[in-house]
């Protein structure tokens, strides 16, 4: 072995420009590899905790919530979620998975501001939460991503009246002055209403309004808009929601409709006086890869108490994540394949040439006893150095580019988030990436190297020591 | 004097190491049929500096390479050391070749990437010799040679001569039955083919090894003990030392 290592080595060294170019191949191939893929994994990463730390890893629904809930979230609040998250809470197998365990309230509805001038109303997402716990899930970073966030000091435990609205809802409600936005036009003077049945609603609403208002402290400062939705027994229910601020949102739609807003005040529209109810418990975990124990240990607990309850991943309640894992995976593997193909017709065109150009020396190394499967391995292994040699090389350039970069402090917006986050590409935290890209390439060399060695070894003995 | 590894086959003196039996080597040329060799019967005994001379095309090489069990006869059966080489698959070929066979070629044919001494310890190497021995027998055959000097150099920083002395050390590091050399001085000039002759003829003397030699250069006849004139693809003349 030490002696075909040594030759092989030698004859890689002997042919230096041509071992160089096919070894920058394998390089190439090792470095775009693994550039890609670090990017990759890094998206991965930064959705994931993008994901976890808004919804977190799992959901506990009622059944049938999630194909028909969204339609109508008061029909399917879980009852007595207090007594669930108790049974989760003190499970022994979950209890030490969960970092954060908080109930939520969904909501639609419409959203009003009728202070002063303005008279705009627009239909509303709504998402009761428990802001201290909302602080907590957005300290999860279990990949070191770097992109967690301070305490939101807009939403408190202690104001149950103070909530979020997304940026384009900000807008559209004419909120862009009263909270100090940047970046975002005041509304034009109204035209006179052209849409009566529009205006009709835009009055009762703001009636609606003024009656509750009557009842409200207004002595805050703070802009405050007026949110109507139908209780969970069909009857129009009206809250006042002092804004403590607008939040990009990311994607359009969510940023024109979306109010977060705490727990009490959302189970207050939506449940009224009646049983105040939650339409899903959100769980976080420390570690993402305890979800599929944790959800079939969710699962067991639902069953053998008889509960109507569903549990929902991250991934099936944001679709989107699937997709670009989907996207970038696909790119990925076809970025892989073209250069695994570059390096295979390389190394195959290297081999073939040094096959021709050793063919007296084959016939030399025969004759002196050497068997067919010796020439065989001595190819094969030349294949190995040159494959092993580049994709070293590429991978150590892979792991300085992604250095440069990752302290370069070059920012971008990934797809689904509102503000810029630092670029990564995360080549070193991904060693399951370097090894198999690193194996990859070798593995193709080598394979390649396989026909021009078969060649070799078949030559007539005779016939190659003719050979000039 | 080189001795003999274990695991070679002993000769009998009495016995020649080389037997061809009515041997026949034809070669296709596209649809043709060309004869190299036609109905070769001889014998070469052991220990003995033998000699195939005949002109370009006579078929000593063709010859040569069936003595050497890189080639395998039309009709006919080869012997060597006793060992009827068609019996043998390819890979008891190739071991019978390496503990048994030595060979020195026109164009010296060295391993260019090794080192003069790596190449006449290579087939040490394939043979399994332990480290200390190869090492012993190598610098032995070098300074047998006289290249000692020369030891650590490629092929590419000697010269013609030095490359020949190489092969011949490395042909004979293993103790084989056989040396067979194709025309070694074919590319030398005369005065250090006639010094490779003198070597060549110095170290069978010393091992008593038996060689065989072919040649188209009549003037190199005085050196063999056998000598065996090949004219069209057949043997048409055998003296012995004695004989002439």
């Amino acid at each position: 072995m030490k002696q075909l290592l040594k030759i092989a080595l030698r004859n890689t060294l002997r042919n230096r420009r041509r071992s160089v170019m096919t070894g920058s191949a394998v390089a190439a191939g090792a470095l775009a590899t693994l550039l890609f893929g670090g990017f990759a994994a890094y998206i991965f990463a930064g959705l994931e905790t993008n994901n976890v730390q808004r919804i977190g890893h799992l959901t506990v629904f009622r059944s049938g919530y999630f194909l028909f809930g969204a339609g109508n979230p008061g029909q399917y609040g879980i009852d007595h979620y207090r007594d669930v998250m108790a049974l989760i809470g003190n499970d022994p197998v979950l209890r030490p998975m969960i970092n954060v365990m908080t109930p939520t309230q969904s909501l639609l509805g419409i959203a009003g501001n009728f202070s002063g001038e303005n008279d705009a109303s627009k239909t509303f997402i709504g998402a009761g939460l428990i802001p201290s716990e909302r602080d907590r899930m957005r300290r999860w970073d279990e990949f070191g991503t770097g992109v967690t966030y301070p305490p939101d000091a807009r939403l408190s435990d202690h104001d149950e009246t103070r909530g979020l609205i997304g940026f384009g809802l900000a807008r559209i409600l004419g909120l862009c002055g009263p909270l100090g936005l940047q970046n975002c036009p005041s509304i034009p003077t109204p035209a006179a209403p052209s849409d009566k049945a529009a205006s009709l609603v835009n009055e009762d609403l703001g009636e609606l309004a003024r009656r509750d208002a009557s009842s409200a402290d207004h002595s805050s400062t703070a802009p405050h808009i007026e949110l109507l939705a139908a209780t969970a027994g069909g009857a129009p229910n009206v809250v006042s929601l002092t804004v403590g601020g607008a939040e990009p949102q990311g994607v359009k739609e969510l940023d024109d409709n979306y109010i977060a807003m705490p727990l009490a005040l959302a189970q207050q529209l939506v449940y009224g006086r009646g049983e105040h109810k939650v339409t899903g418990i959100v769980l976080q975990l420390h570690r993402s890869e305890d979800m599929r124990a944790a959800r079939a240990r969710l699962m067991t607990l639902i069953r053998s108490n008889h509960l109507d309850l569903d549990v929902r991943d991250f991934g099936e309640l944001t679709p989107f994540y699937g997709q670009a894992v989907g996207l970038f995976s696909a790119i990925f593997l076809f970025i892989a394949l073209v250069m695994g193909m570059i390096v295979l017709f390389a190394v195959v065109n290297t081999m073939t040439m040094s096959v021709m150009e050793r063919t007296n020396e084959i016939g030399t190394v025969r004759a002196m006893g050497v068997r067919r499967a010796g020439i065989r391995s001595q190819f094969i292994a030349e294949g190995f150095l040159i494959g092993a040699i580049g994709a070293t090389v590429g991978a150590a350039l892979a792991f300085l580019i992604a250095a440069l970069v990752n302290h370069g402090g070059v920012t971008w917006v990934p797809p689904g988030n509102a503000n810029p986050v630092p670029l990564q590409v995360a080549v070193a935290g991904s060693p399951g990436l370097v090894i198999g890209a690193w194996v990859g390439l070798v593995l193709i060399a080598t394979i390649a190297a396989l026909m021009p060695a078969n060649r070799a070894a078949r030559l007539s003995v005779v016939d190659a020591l003719r050979h000039v | 004097m080189v001795k003999a590894l274990a695991g070679a086959i002993a000769p009998n003196p009495a016995s020649p190491v080389v037997r061809l039996n009515q041997v026949a080597r034809t070669y296709q040329l596209g649809a043709i049929p060309v004869p190299a060799l036609n109905e070769v019967s001889l014998e070469i005994p052991c220990h003995r500096f033998s000699m195939l001379i005949g002109a370009s095309g006579s078929g000593k090489t063709t010859l040569l390479n069936l003595i050497g069990c890189i080639d395998a006869p039309t009709r006919g059966t080869v012997e060597v050391c006793g060992q009827t080489i068609a019996e043998l698959d390819d890979n008891e070929t190739s071991a019978f070749r390496a503990r048994n066979i030595g060979f020195i070629f026109q164009n010296f044919s060295l391993v260019p990437v090794l080192s003069a001494y790596e190449n006449v310890e290579y087939p040490l190497l394939l043979i399994g010799t332990p480290a200390a021995e190869r090492r012993e027998r190598t610098l032995s055959m070098l300074q047998a040679v006289g290249l000692t000097d020369q030891a650590k150099q490629r092929p590419n920083e000697l010269s013609g001569g030095q490359k020949q002395r190489v092969a011949i050390a490395r042909a004979l590091v293993k103790a084989p039955q056989v040396v067979l050399a194709d025309e070694p001085t074919a590319n030398l000039d005369t005065a250090t083919g006639a010094s490779i002759i003198e070597l060549m003829r110095r170290v069978q003397a010393e091992s008593r090894t038996t060689f065989i030699f072919a040649t188209h250069d009549p003037q190199l006849i005085s050196h063999a003990d056998e000598l065996f004139l090949i004219r069209d693809g057949k043997i048409v003349e055998h003296k012995t030392e004695t004989s002439r």
